[in-house]
């Protein structure tokens, strides 16, 4: 295996089957993303963005295929290695924040870090540095409904790169938001993978935020398409 | 490191409306528990602290009590007769004769009435029970138609006061004093003069019991063995302790009642905290989701709910206690099967009741908070993200 390679999939599937009905949602997908990477997945509705993602993030377990994910096989490791692991090296944002209501902004960032050793001051730093660094430094003490949908996303980063994880992974990030919050976001997004060199994958509709990212992946009805290859329209 | 406490409790703050209303059918539970609890506490130590140590009872054999014993005069003559009988300081062996009966009167707030248990007795009998203090008034005086009551007929029967007159036997009876006898049972009696109420009641000759006062405990077992190896007299002889404690089985019914309705209460009060955690892990399932993509164990998951569940039915045993502590010390009656009257009790609300309340509603929010806990550890990541 090339150790440049942070990501690697090989003929990952996902099938649902429901009663009679079988879903392909993902097909024999093989991809291999470099460390350092802005990856944009791009696509359809319903062609299997989603679904890789969470294949690559061990949400979910493939149907057939394998994953590799920072050198480690995730089909090797059990539900409760996975969460750890998950907790180390991956922050996810989601498209509708999901943040904790009733946790307050440095809360919802110090979350992950309750599974680490760190001591209470260590995560308060840690959580306020991560908070500073999306430009919420005035907003530690606040509510999410206290917050704007860009700020609140901009929590969400915050709480995905607390761990300092190599790999942050984006489902539409910018879905729920209006164009400046968006900018704001894929803004952050890309100064972590320049400055900090983190890897991200990003789910998109958005041409627009697809520019953000230095390189572009569509999929189209479950199978990853090849490099440059557009679906059709 | 677990899920924070402050995540449940702040949850609990956010949907007040239903943790205070599930909190407060738990709360009722464990009312209605200790508030039995507390009656039967309080009872058993009004039946428990009657009764010297050094005397006992003597009635017919096989009598449960002393209202349905019967003993003759002779018999209770030949008693004062035995070795190992303290004296007073004249000679007189300290042997009571006494008659034991029970009367229907009306209480304050029921005018059906109850029944109080009346006592003959003599001077010495009275002499016998130094520990009943006077309140008001004095003691009866042999010969007269005089009565002396205990203080909780005082509080509970229609006049039963002081220089008021009861009706009962063949006349009025005017009420002289007015005892203490300490939370015990002899606080729920009527007493009078032996010969004037043995003339009421036609019972010259036959007595109910004789209260005899050994000179030590071994002259008190002596006493007994020789008692019960009379076949002549068919008496038997129990320690006037023992006697009372024996009374305590008159608080079975209601503590089983209780008990009953209590158990029924909080099979209520864990499916309404059940139903309450069931909504909330419902309305927190993308929460969840959330939490396990962060790298929460489904272990974590099921402790914070089932933590919240406790925390609630805690709030609501809390609540509960404050709700029953105004009981504490509040007087009341209860009927006593085997005297066949009321005895006076006090609630007594004690560390262990309270103790018991909090382990009451420990399990009903465990139970409760358990299987919803379940259903949001085992709930599957994206379904649960899903979730709206
Ligand atoms: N749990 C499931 N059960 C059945 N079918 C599913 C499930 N999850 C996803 N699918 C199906 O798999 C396919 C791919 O879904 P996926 O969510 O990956 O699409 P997507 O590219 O992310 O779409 P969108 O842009 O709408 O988010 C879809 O047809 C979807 O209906
Ligand atoms: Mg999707």
């Amino acid at each position: 295996m090339n150790n440049n390679f942070i990501i690697e999939t090989k003929s990952l599937t996902k099938e649902y089957k429901r009663d009679e009905f079988r879903i392909m949602a993902l097909h024999q997908a093989s991809i291999q993303i470099e460390k350092g990477e802005f990856l944009a997945l791009m696509g359809p509705s319903g062609s299997g963005k989603s679904t890789l993602l969470h294949l690559i993030a061990a949400i979910d377990r493939p149907s057939s295929g394998e994953v590799t994910v920072l050198g480690q096989n995730l089909q090797a490791l059990s539900d409760k290695e996975i969460a750890r692991w998950r907790n180390e090296h991956v922050g996810f944002v989601f498209q509708t924040f999901n943040l904790i209501p009733v946790l307050t902004a440095r809360e919802n960032v110090e979350l992950p870090l309750l599974l680490t050793h760190l001591s209470k001051k260590e995560r308060i730093d840690h959580a306020e540095t991560a908070l500073k660094l999306v430009g919420l430094g005035d907003r530690m003490g606040h509510y999410p409904r206290q917050l704007s949908g860009g700020q609140e996303q901009r929590v969400a980063i915050a709480r995905a790169i607390v761990t300092d994880p190599a790999l942050i992974l984006a489902d539409e990030p910018t879905g729920d938001l209006d164009s400046q919050s968006a900018n704001e976001v894929l803004t952050i997004l890309s100064k972590l993978n320049k400055e900090q060199n983190k890897t991200v994958v990003m789910v998109t509709h958005d041409p627009h935020a697809a520019k953000f990212a230095s390189k572009i992946r569509h999929l189209e009805k479950g199978e990853l398409l090849p490099k440059g290859v557009l679906p059709q329209v | 490191m677990a899920i924070p406490l402050s995540y449940n409790f702040r949850n609990l703050r956010v949907r007040k409306a239903t943790t205070v209303m599930t909190a407060l059918g738990i709360a009722l539970t464990v009312a209605v528990l200790l508030g039995i609890l507390a009656m039967v506490a309080g009872l058993k130590s009004a039946l428990q602290s009657s009764g010297n140590p050094l005397q006992m009872i003597v009635v017919r054999k096989n009598s449960a009590s002393e209202l349905v014993s019967q003993v003759a005069r002779e018999a209770i003559s030949a008693i004062r007769f035995k070795e190992g009988i303290q004296k007073f300081p004249d000679g007189e062996p300290m042997v009571s004769a006494e008659i034991v009966t029970v009367m229907n009167l009306p209480r304050k707030n029921d005018p059906e009435g109850a029944n109080v248990t009346i006592r003959g007795l003599s001077r010495s009998g009275v002499k016998m029970r130094p520990e009943i203090r006077m309140l008001s008034g004095r003691w009866f005086e042999p010969g007269q138609r005089e009565v002396a009551v205990g203080k909780s007929v005082a509080a509970r029967f229609v006049s039963a006061s002081l220089d008021h007159s009861l009706h009962f036997g063949r006349g009025d009876w005017k009420i002289v004093g007015i005892f203490d006898a300490g939370k015990t049972a002899f606080d729920s009696e009527i007493w009078g003069d032996l010969n004037q109420i043995a003339t009421d009641f036609n019972r010259s000759e036959i007595m109910s019991s004789a209260l005899v006062r050994a000179v030590d405990p071994i002259a008190l077992q002596a006493l007994k063995t020789s008692m019960a190896d009379d076949q002549r007299l068919y008496l038997e002889g129990k320690s006037e302790t023992e006697y009372y404690a024996a009374q305590t089985s008159t608080a079975r019914p209601v503590e089983f009642l209780g008990m009953f309705v209590a158990v029924i209460m909080a099979i209520g009060s864990s499916f309404a905290a059940m139903n309450t955690m069931y909504a909330a892990v419902a309305r927190r399932a993308r929460e969840i989701g959330t939490l396990r993509i962060l790298g929460f164990s489904r272990g974590s998951i099921l402790l914070s709910f089932v933590f919240e569940s406790l925390l609630l039915s805690l709030l609501g045993g809390i609540l509960g206690i404050v709700l029953v502590l105004p009981m504490n010390g509040l007087e009341s009656g209860i009927g006593n099967s085997v005297t066949f009257s009321e005895t006076g009790f006090d609630f007594r609300i004690t560390p262990a009741i309270i103790v018991v309340g909090l382990s009451f509603a420990t399990v009903m929010g465990i139970l409760g908070g358990l299987l919803p806990a379940r259903t949001a550890a085992r709930a599957d990541i994206l379904a649960a993200l899903r979730e709206l």
